[in-house]
């Protein structure tokens, strides 16, 4: 027997919920950005499972390869966003010296 | 068979992932996200793409994560200030995105429950299709991710930069 394809849309509706509680409710900027890592990740599970599923119900090989494409994409974005991300909070964390979301609210109205 | 590797490594993704949320310690938090991300790689070759699970391990757990650790340490960032309680905003929190869950459930639900997957046959999970498609009609996409990589790798050295009339 194989797995359906919908218990991997619900791990993934899962991760997803949890990541977005970590964005929501954590303080610390470092846990919020590997929060942001966990939910593309889990969006990356939901594109791969969907491209198993139109592969097979199309019965064309492309269509499951144009899904795995863009979660490369997806994937590489995610290494730039890191790391430019990552620069800021130490370009942050060398004028303020904290990156503590609390306390960096000079925008705030 | 198929059926128990997905459910251990499930099992590991959400047990693992909840540390990462749960966690105070920035370097746990980090340390359990290389358990989900390889458990989530599992089941990309569960789906037949081992290429991509290669690359989940290769940039995620060898590069993105370990980037993580190295801008932890170097910070200096060894707990987490936020209060141990149960306040109104994480209470907000869990329910909005526990509602965006079942959401997204539901949704999945309606549409694919009940839809069975054949086992994978072997010009699914080969290679070649995948690097001759990369190579040929999304070639301009892959030179594009190139350009990015490069502009977010000038980017970072120029943040980072010690500019004159800093004071540390």
């Amino acid at each position: 027997m194989t797995v359906p394809v919908s218990w991997y849309l619900y791990l993934a509706a899962a991760l997803f919920g949890i990541g977005t509680v970590g964005v929501l409710s954590r303080r610390s900027t470092i846990t919020i950005f590997l929060s942001i890592e966990l939910m593309l990740n889990s969006v990356n599970l939901t594109i791969v499972a969907f491209a198993r599923d139109i592969g097979q119900t199309a019965q064309n090989l492309n269509a499951a390869l144009d899904g795995q494409i863009l979660v490369l994409i997806v994937i590489a974005v995610a290494a730039a966003e890191a790391a430019v991300g990552l620069a800021l909070f130490i370009a942050v964390f060398r004028n303020r010296k904290t990156i503590d979301v609390n306390r960096l609210n000079l925008m705030r109205w | 068979m198929e059926v128990a590797v997905f459910l251990v490594f499930a099992a590991l993704a959400l047990a693992s992932s909840l540390v990462v949320v749960l966690h105070r310690n920035p370097i746990y938090a980090v340390m359990s996200l290389v358990v989900t991300f390889v458990s989530i790689a599992v089941l990309f070759v569960l789906l037949g793409a081992p290429f991509l699970a290669a690359i989940q391990v290769l940039v995620y757990t060898g590069a993105i994560l370990v980037l993580f650790l190295f801008v932890i340490m170097l910070l200096n960032v060894s707990r987490d200030a936020s209060s141990g309680g149960f306040d109104l905003q994480k209470a907000i929190a869990v329910l909005a995105a526990a509602g965006f869950s079942l959401l997204l459930a539901t949704l999945f639900w309606g549409r694919y429950q009940g839809v069975e997957l054949s086992p994978l046959v072997e010009s699914q999970v080969a290679l070649k299709p995948l690097a001759r498609l990369l190579l040929s009609k999304y070639l301009l996409l892959f030179e594009v991710i190139g350009l990015l990589l490069l502009a977010a790798v000038t980017a970072a050295t120029v943040l980072s930069r010690r500019v004159k009339g800093d004071v540390a």
